[in-house]
């Protein structure tokens, strides 16, 4: 018997609902410890849900979450993960200084307090109480009091919201940094390019399953189909679909819109089958609308 | 990290002035107002031989020092509105950790207030051996213990909104059943000797030589302090359980 490896994060067969809403639909899931992977997908999609499991801070229906080969609260007890949460706020009469030196002191290791505002660059506001910061920095703020734990795991949900323009530069380069240092990082994002050029890896996500699994550069591919658009007259979508390298498909009366990873095979396919089609055209899809399409095709096939 | 973690949570209280003032200066005020403009003497035969100076400090003590046990704990309401409890539960911070904070977060502002109230009354005439003093300030801090515990419970079960407007009618009630304003006599001291504030009322007994509490004290304080504690406990277990 050989030894298994250790994960980062492990979801066996993860479902998790609230109420009559499936959060998270049977989710299998491996992060191997210094990959840095985005959970990307539209608001909904289960990101934060599956990232509250990753946390401790839920417990799922149904399957296993480990973290580190550990029940992820015995985890985060053990002080081996960094969470920045979406949402609440900072406890008040404090300044962001001491608010991050509290936070330091709970964990068994932490980054130099100083370091720390430098690396995320809230100097100039470190000495502000929190109750007076804007949204962006109230995120940054958050970002530092993850940071500074120096855990093996960061977990960030929606890491640059509220953050204007600047204050997202300065935190992805710091990102940059500290995923080059060896750690493993869970980001949920529902920008396609944060996760296109930050992760090494994407996991895409839709109502609740993971729709794509792969490499930034293999995810980009697939979002970076073409759309091909022509007339044919008295075709059935399932004949559509079974052409090559089609994704979805679209009637409307005698105009067809099919959206394609591979245009050529798909072209070619097409005159071969029906040689009575016409008006063809070919489009680079947007990165977003084939993402869109990505995930809706999915989701037609989950209902 | 424990007394790291204590130090600003310590900090956190002592800027917030507006959260203590209230269960620093009403007693004060209340004391200058209601223990200077008693007659001695008629005042001495409804306390049972307690002067008015000593009989308010104490009193009115009990009643400041419920207000800042209760706010300790309270401030986890407070805590759970701004999601920062959620933060805690990643990090290594253990409950009881968390939990003592507050009960001493409430006790040190019950101290500033136990300094400001026996500065009142020793300038207003209150006398007693240090050795009765030190007896009494014990029965007094031990008889906040069922409140400290209250504040935990109600930091758990109700809502930052609503925790000033339930811990104001709180302090108000005891104070007025407990005997903090007026000595109790007839019906309303056999129910006063239900509530642990009228035990620290009578902690003012020791002061001009009395007793310390009989069984019945101890068994008042000890019975609320254990079934506020089980609250508190149970109200702490499902707050955080995972979901």
């Amino acid at each position: 018997m050989t030894t298994q490896m250790t994960y980062g994060i492990e979801f066996v067969g993860i479902s998790k609902s609230y109420g009559d809403v499936k959060a998270v639909r049977s989710i299998d899931l491996q992060i191997a410890p210094g990959e840095t992977v985005a959970l990307l997908g539209p608001n909904g999609a289960g990101k934060s849900t599956a990232i509250d499991m990753m946390l401790g801070l839920a417990v799922p229906d149904a399957g296993t979450v480990r973290v580190f080969g550990d029940e992820p609260r015995a985890a985060a007890k053990a002080g081996r993960i960094g969470g920045m949460l979406q949402l609440g706020g900072l406890i008040p009469f404090l300044t962001v200084r001491e608010l991050v030196s509290s936070v330091a002191a709970l964990y068994p290791n932490p980054l130099d307090v100083d370091d720390v505002i430098t690396m995320t660059a809230i100097g100039d506001f470190a000495g502000r109480h929190t109750n007076k910061l804007s949204g962006g920095q109230i995120q940054r703020a958050r970002f530092a009091m993850a940071l500074v734990a120096n855990t093996d795991l960061l977990i960030l949900d929606e890491p640059t919201v509220a953050m204007d323009v600047e204050g997202r530069r300065e935190f992805w380069t710091t990102m940059r940094g500290v995923a080059a240092s060896g750690k493993t990082v869970v980001f949920a994002t529902h920008y396609l390019d944060e996760a296109d050029e930050y992760a090494d890896r994407i996991v895409l996500m839709s109502q609740g399953k993971i729709v794509a699994d792969g490499a930034s550069t293999e995810i980009r591919g697939l979002a970076a189909g073409q759309v091909v658009r022509a007339t044919l007259a008295g075709v059935q979508e399932a004949e559509l679909l079974a052409l090559a390298g089609v994704n979805s498909v679209e009637l409307r009366g005698d105009a067809i819109v099919l959206s394609c990873t591979d245009s050529d095979a798909t072209v070619r396919d097409l005159f071969a089958s029906y040689p009575t089609v016409k008006n063809l055209s070919v489009a680079a899809a947007g990165l977003e609308e084939a993402f869109l399409q990505l995930t809706g095709n999915r989701e037609r096939e989950a209902v | 990290m424990t007394t790291t973690y204590l130090k600003y949570e310590l900090v956190r209280t002592l800027r917030n002035r507006m959260g203590f003032v209230f269960s620093l200066a009403f007693p004060v005020v209340t004391f200058l107002v209601i223990a200077l403009s008693q007659q001695e003497a008629g005042f001495i035969r409804r306390s049972g031989g307690i002067p008015p100076a000593t009989y308010y400090m104490v009193g009115l003590l009990g009643f400041g020092g419920i207000g800042a046990v209760l706010s300790g704990g309270g401030r986890i309401a407070v805590d759970r509105a701004l999601g920062w409890n959620r933060q805690l539960l990643l990090t290594p911070l253990k409950p009881w950790v968390y939990l003592t904070s507050k009960v001493v977060n409430g006790y040190a502002v019950a101290g500033m207030t136990l300094i400001v109230m026996y500065a009142a009354g020793i300038a207003a005439g209150a006398r007693a051996p240090f050795e009765r003093w030190v007896e009494m300030t014990a029965l007094v801090l031990i008889g906040l213990i069922p409140y400290a515990a209250m504040g935990i419970w109600l930091g758990h079960v109700t809502t930052a909104d609503a925790i000033g407007p339930i811990m104001g009618g709180t302090m108000t009630l005891f104070g007025l059943l407990g005997g903090a304003w007026f000595p109790l006599g007839g019906w309303m001291r056999v129910l006063g000797e239900y509530l642990p504030l009228y035990w620290i009322t009578s902690a003012g007994r020791v002061a001009i030589g009395g007793d310390g509490w009989p069984m019945k004290g101890w068994l008042v304080v000890g019975c609320w302090s254990s079934v506020l504690a089980v609250l508190a406990a149970r109200a702490y277990r499902v707050d955080t359980k995972r979901r």
